[in-house]
């Protein structure tokens, strides 16, 4: 099996006079796995996130993507990694409440350049998938968190990247709308082929990863807890 | 896929929240069309009023080659025929110019011509005139412009009432030219017959010539042998004189645009950059989905192009009507008395226009650039958390750059002024100005960190909020500095004036009554024995006479006013002298010479002067150099034996009277006009009057630069009010937290007045600093060089405390008003959404 991304000896540190977040920290994730990774508040969860994806550079270390070395690449060639190989749950949602649900999820098709009709099927495809069919055309503003979150879900994989990272996706949610979402997203990135990182606090969470870890700023600690 | 088209995705998703917000979109509009109509409007009176004395000094000599100019003395008219000879002039015209006195009073231009002569040189005013060859030749025979026509109320066939000394005489009005012809008001009469019935046998004021072709007009001039008192002009050197006099008298007007272009250009940037910066979460999520950092500037950049695109040509069309209606009502001077009244037609030329448009664009562009940088460079990361970046202006680059611009803007105040105007003074201020609001971050951290911090806990909230965001309220600081500070500027210089003008005003004027006859006009004069009338009147202690006539000393420039006076120790004790000779050259007759002719002839103590008196240079040498606010285009004083002796000439044009103790003015004035026999020429008026009625006018002149200040002002703080509110949003999740931690809304309001007041008072402190600056520039640079006379600088401490109380007082109640959208129950429930 060939590695989507591999991160070696990763450190990032923030304040000169504080130990640094993350130190030396490695990992592979294989083609098709959807792992969890959870941690303590402030353990770094979210830098490893925002390093894996481009949007933070880190002092040491090395991350690769399908084979690419993306430490060494400029802030436009990141960029381009992103739009085309990653896709983005966050906690707060950031739906554009100004766009419908239907443009928001098309927002990354329209970015790669998709012609119009590919886009609109690809969309209903989405919208379908994550049980929004009905609303494609309603905005942000008249749906519930959990709908909001199924948007989100719709336009972070529209693309079919090779990666997608959700940074504690259902924070913001009740336990029910939670599980549905969760499960959502598990399926999801299983139908559309790609690894999945799912960053979280909940045990109940990380059991539908394949795999768990720990997260203590210099490793990965594999978790009992998958089902 | 290109960056383009990606960028014009992001554009989309931009201008969808715009769509979305539309009262936010057509506050930014309106903003940015606030600021342009403010710069165009004053900027179209302007160039109107110099487009009409444009037009109308072009028509009378724009097209002659070369103008041999006498002024209003004038010279022989001997000298015309031995030029018209000279193989080298295809052209000569003589002009007889002279200011008629009207018998209902006032005066009017009339040029005495030959129609043909005339007519070969400017066909566009005397193509009509040949064909009235005949009429023209009568002796009493006049045509009128347009104008004039209108305004003396006669039409062709009617009759004009002249007076000439004690004499009236009936013009008649043989036609009346179209208005195309000449904008202003004018008679033109035949040469022989003016100089025949005005009173001016032999004289003519200037020769009009065209010269062969391949003739240089400079080697030319050079090589004629002229008579004191003429120059060599050329055609366009004429348009100068006036337009150097009027130049300095839009000055003031030239100052206030500059206030309304900085302002609202401030404005525009106010308001883009805020808006750019408000909505970093969105830039930030576009920038994960995988939107460049030059796709995302890009996006914005077109953004704010489009916004400013929106607002340039609402302000320009809304300036353009602000202008046309000014014109309509008060006139090219906008009612100060110095230009021709109500009616100058509105200039506005396509180029301006667009140029205005194009000044929003680049302006909101610009504005929208610095920011989206900053929100583009940022980390997406932290920017999705809603960190805040550093905006441009709270940098520490942003403090260096600021005393850089500071330095170099005092270093260029002490430049010479360019072309005859306070160039380098304006650029000054600007650069002043802008150093100022680079600063404003650093000025902002110094007086929070040194705030007494027991304030009670909302003060302490207050406080801690905006030494947290130094960075946003700095955009609004700068707003309310910008305006504050150029209105605290133009305000210390009227001030400064105004009180100087008032002192000045006490000190040259020592007598009871002051007399004057058709004042300007070349045909009532005062004689010799009209003075031994007036000395005889009962009541009247003592009279004075005086000459006051133009002299032209540069061919480009308007011309000084020779006075004529007694001039013994006491006279010269009492002139508001600045500098003063030890002794003067006995050889020589002393002069005394205002600030303007030091200036504009370099000329000091001690220097020798030739002047035309009499047809001949006479040299003199200055004595003294004193203060007058009356003439901008220079004045000297001459003993009058010492002229009367040179000139032969014993005229006067006005009188000084000291009156008994106890005569009535009133009675005094009553038998003047029954021995003088002057009808609407003569003029009385008492010194208190005179001060007063110089004083209002003065005060009139600056009605328009208050009423532009206060509108400063205003932009100022709506830039505050619109910056609150957009703050306020952003910080419904933290006003959530604080009801969640048990603040009243109440308590809440309190703590957005007491920032807003806050913020108010560090603008009136700062910006009262930074005025202080400007005025210096102002008083000693742009004022100086525009009206070459100098003021004492005096501080309306008073009246600058006051506005800037009602300044912190408008900031807070702005910021409070403008947040009131948020501090209800929808922020309790915005506090659980982020965080
Ligand atoms: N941009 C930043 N600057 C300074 N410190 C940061 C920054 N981002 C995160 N940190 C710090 O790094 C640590 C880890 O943060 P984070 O990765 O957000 O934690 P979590 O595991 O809760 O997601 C925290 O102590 C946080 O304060
Ligand atoms: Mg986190």
């Amino acid at each position: 099996m060939t590695a989507v991304l591999s991160v070696r000896g990763l450190t990032r540190r923030f304040t000169p006079d504080r130990p640094p977040v993350l130190e030396g920290l490695s990992f592979a994730l294989q083609a098709g796995e959807y792992v969890a990774i959870m941690g303590e508040s402030g353990v770094g969860k979210s830098t490893l996130l925002n390093l894996i994806a481009g949007l933070d550079r880190p002092e040491e270390g090395s991350i690769e993507l399908d084979g690419r070395e993306l430490t060494r690449l400029d802030d436009d060639a990141l960029t381009l990694e992103r739009r085309r190989s990653m896709g983005f749950v966050f906690q707060a949602f950031h739906v554009l409440p100004y766009l419908s649900v239907a443009r928001n999820v098309a927002l990354p098709l329209e970015l790669l350049g998709w012609p119009a009709a590919e886009r609109e099927a690809r969309v209903n495809a989405m919208l379908a998938e994550v049980g929004l069919a009905d609303s494609a055309a309603r905005l942000p503003r008249e749906l519930s968190g959990g709908e909001l979150q199924r948007v989100a879900i719709a336009r972070a994989l529209a693309h079919r990247p090779r990666l997608l990272l959700a940074d504690e996706p259902t924070g913001n949610l009740d336990p029910g709308t939670a599980a549905q979402v969760l499960r959502l997203l598990k399926t999801q990135v299983a139908a559309q082929g790609g690894a999945g990182i799912l960053i979280t606090h909940s045990r109940a969470a990380a059991a539908t990863a394949d795999r768990a870890f720990m997260l203590d700023g210099h490793s990965l600690t594999p978790l009992a807890v998958a089902g | 896929m290109s960056g383009f088209a990606r960028a014009r995705v992001a554009f989309t998703v931009l201008a969808a929240q715009l769509q979305d917000r539309p009262e936010r979109l057509l506050v930014t509009i309106g903003a940015i069309a606030l600021g342009i109509a403010l710069s165009v409007s004053v900027t179209l009176v302007n160039a109107s009023a110099a487009d009409e004395f444009g037009r109308a000094s072009r028509a009378l000599t724009g097209s002659a080659d070369l103008v041999i100019d006498g002024g209003r003395g004038g010279f022989d008219e001997a000298l015309y025929p031995s030029v018209a000879r000279r193989p080298e002039v295809t052209v000569a015209s003589p002009v007889l110019e002279t200011e008629l006195a009207l018998a209902a009073g006032g005066t009017l231009m009339v040029l005495g011509v030959d129609p043909f002569l005339a007519g070969r040189l400017e066909p566009a005013i005397y193509g009509d005139l040949a064909s009235h060859f005949t009429g023209l030749l009568g002796a009493r025979a006049i045509v009128l412009s347009a104008a004039a026509a209108t305004t003396l109320n006669v039409g062709r066939g009617g009759t004009l009432r002249v007076r000439l000394g004690r004499e009236e005489r009936l013009l008649e009005v043989i036609d009346v030219l179209p208005s195309s012809a000449y904008p202003r008001p004018l008679g033109v009469m035949d040469l022989g017959s003016a100089q025949w019935t005005l009173l001016r046998l032999g004289r003519l004021s200037r020769l009009e010539l065209r010269l062969a072709p391949g003739v240089d007009p400079a080697r030319f001039g050079a090589s004629l042998a002229l008579p004191a008192g003429a120059l060599i002009a050329r055609g366009t050197d004429l348009e100068g004189r006036g337009a150097s006099l009027r130049r300095a008298y839009y000055a003031n007007l030239d100052m206030l645009a500059l206030v309304a272009l900085l302002t609202g250009g401030f404005l525009v940037f106010a308001t883009q950059a805020l808006s750019t910066l408000r909505r970093r979460a969105q830039f930030a999520l576009l920038r994960a989905l995988g939107v460049t950092r030059a796709e995302v500037t890009l996006a914005v950049v077109l953004e704010g192009a489009l916004v400013g695109l929106a607002g340039g040509i609402l302000g320009t069309a809304l300036g353009w009507v602000i202008a046309r209606e000014a014109l309509a009502r008060f006139g090219g001077d906008l009612g100060a008395g110095y230009a021709a009244g109500p009616g100058t037609p509105l200039a506005a030329p396509a180029t301006t226009l667009v140029a205005f448009v194009a000044l929003g664009v680049l302006v909101s562009a610009l504005s929208s650039w610095l920011p989206a940088r900053r929100v583009a460079a940022l980390a997406p990361a932290r920017a999705l958390k809603g960190g805040d970046p550093e905006f441009a202006l709270a940098t520490s680059s942003g403090g260096r750059r600021g005393a850089g611009l500071l330095i170099a803007g005092g270093a260029i105040a002490f430049a010479p002024p360019l072309g005859g105007l306070p160039l380098a003074g304006y650029l000054s201020i600007a650069l002043l100005l802008f150093g100022a609001v680079l600063l404003v971050p650093s000025f902002a951290r110094l007086v929070l960190a040194h705030l007494p911090t027991r304030v009670g806990p909302i003060g302490r909230l207050a406080l801690a909020q905006l030494q947290g965001t130094v960075a946003e309220s700095a955009v609004s600081l700068a707003a309310i500095v910008v305006s504050f500070s150029l209105m605290v500027s133009m305000a210390i210089m009227v001030h400064s004036f105004r009180d100087s003008f008032e002192r000045w005003l006490g000190g040259v004027l020592p007598a009871d009554v002051y007399l004057r006859v058709a004042p300007g006009s070349d045909t009532v004069l005062l004689s010799d024995a009209d003075g031994r009338d007036i000395a005889a009147i009962p009541g009247v202690e003592r009279a004075e006479l005086r000459r006051v006539l133009p002299v032209l000393l540069a061919p480009d420039r308007p011309a000084v006013a020779l006075i004529a006076r007694r001039l013994d120790a006491v006279s010269v004790d009492r002139l508001p002298l600045l500098e003063r000779a030890s002794a003067t050259p006995a050889d020589l007759p002393a002069v005394y010479v205002s600030e303007a002719v030091h200036d504009l002839y370099r000329v000091g103590i001690g220097s020798r002067l030739t002047l035309p008196v009499g047809g001949q240079g006479r040299a003199v040498v200055v004595a003294g150099i004193w203060r007058d606010y009356a003439r901008s285009s220079g004045t000297i004083l001459i003993e009058q034996g010492t002229y009367r002796a040179w000139s032969h000439d014993v005229a006067s044009t006005d009188a000084a009277l000291w009156l008994k103790s106890g005569a009535s003015a009133a009675l005094v004035g009553a038998e003047l006009t029954r021995r003088l026999k002057l009808g609407a020429s003569l003029e009385l008026i008492e010194t208190s009057d005179l001060k007063a009625r110089s004083l209002t006018a003065f005060d009139r002149a600056f009605t328009i630069t208050y009423l532009l200040e206060a509108i400063a002002v205003a932009i100022g703080l709506a830039g505050v009010g619109f910056a609150f509110a957009s703050t306020a949003l952003a910080r419904r999740a933290e006003f959530g937290v604080l009801r969640h931690l048990g603040c009243s809304a109440r308590q809440l309001k309190r703590l957005l007045a007491g920032e807003g007041a806050l913020v108010g008072a560090l603008g009136a402190l700062y910006g009262l600093l930074v005025g202080g600056l400007l005025s210096l520039v102002l008083v000693y640079v742009v004022n100086r060089q525009s009206f070459h006379w100098s003021l004492d600088f005096v501080v309306p401490v008073g009246q600058l405390l006051l506005v800037a109380l009602a300044l912190v007082l408008a900031a807070a109640t702005t910021a409070r008003l403008a947040a009131r959208g948020v501090l209800g129950t929808s922020a309790v429930r915005a506090a659980r959404e982020d965080w």
